[in-house]
């Protein structure tokens, strides 16, 4: 009897966090400012790193070892980035070493993969946990410079 | 973590024939039956952690009964994902075996609960727990070693500020 209604609020509570999950996940949402951490320490953590960032805007990805999701983000993302050279994607391995995990730490990052749009100052726009949306992530890239050709 | 891409249907079969036998396991909470049960859901764990999704016991049934049935894979995946969610499994099932050999129901009920809320998650949403756990796990550990975030490496940051950018995106 207990077992049974430990199995109906599992499932209950699974079912619940699952549609949460989806719901969230991918969105790409605007950074407030009072969010927003230090632009001048990432900047010199990304140089420390070797991170060259891009003109404009920097697609920073933080991804896994054991994350399938991180290799369709950075295909979208590195897709999104090629519609604009002054637009750079570039893909963080959380696991390389403490340097990383001092970025993943000084950003907050919780989940892989994660997103985080920076502009030219290195100040937080906007970050994305999950496989970001598409078209959120072409509302803050702009729209392309020279028509795309894509493969799709 | 170069392992050929499996067939994403047999991860996502293996969580729903786990998500069932965890069921099965609460129902029958209490009785040698689902002791023993739970203890098989180990030892399936413990095969798909070491020698990967493919030919975990649900990998192996997937391809044998159900795939040649189904029409060809039209996405594959990663296997190391999937084997290392086998991985947390583990910890839980073998925890759970334990609570309720020696009499800790509350306990076995708890860890066998997680597991299932894993499983069904992987199965219903394809949502993989053992990734999330594995960065904050990552996080956790490095802050024990490293108690002060703030100030890591002064020494190392670049005084070059932003040169560093070039222009245009490498391929």
């Amino acid at each position: 009897m207990t077992g049974l209604v430990v199995l109906v609020v599992t499932l209950l509570l699974a079912a619940a966090a699952g549609l949460v999950l989806r719901s969230r996940n991918g969105q790409v949402r605007a950074t407030r400012e009072a969010a927003s951490t230090g632009a001048a320490a990432l900047v010199a953590q990304l140089d420390a790193l070797g991170v060259e960032r891009g003109e404009r805007l920097t697609l920073l990805q933080f991804s896994s070892p054991f994350c399938a999701p991180c290799r369709a983000t950075r295909t979208l993302l590195a897709d999104v980035a090629r519609t604009a050279p002054d637009v750079r994607h570039v893909e963080v391995d959380v696991a390389a070493g403490d340097p990383e995990l001092a970025l993943v730490r000084h950003l907050d990052i919780r989940r892989t993969p994660t997103t985080v749009i920076l502009d030219s100052h290195g100040e937080e726009l906007a970050r994305a946990s999950g496989v970001p949306r598409r078209e959120q992530v072409l509302a803050i890239v702009g729209p392309p410079e020279t028509p795309q050709v894509s493969g799709r | 973590m170069s392992a050929a891409p499996v067939d994403v249907r047999g991860p996502r079969f293996g969580a729903w024939v786990t998500t069932i036998v965890l069921a099965v396991v609460l129902l029958t909470a209490g009785s040698p039956f689902g002791t023993v049960l739970l203890a098989l859901q180990a030892v399936v764990f413990v095969v798909g952690a070491t020698l990967g999704v493919r030919r975990a016991p649900y990998g192996v049934l997937f391809r044998w009964l159900l795939a040649p049935r189904l029409a060809p894979p039209t996405a594959f995946e990663d296997p190391e994902p999937p084997r290392f969610a086998q991985a947390v499994g583990t910890v839980f099932a073998v925890v759970g075996v334990l609570g309720f050999a020696v009499g800790w129901t509350p306990v076995g009920l708890a860890a066998t609960a997680l597991a299932l809320a894993a499983a069904f998650l992987n199965a219903a949403f394809g949502f993989c727990l053992g990734c999330e756990l594995y960065l904050l796990q990552r996080r956790a550990t490095s802050r024990w070693r490293h108690p002060d975030p703030a100030t890591t490496d002064p020494d190392t940051t670049s005084p070059t500020g932003k040169s560093a950018t070039r222009r245009g995106v490498a391929a």
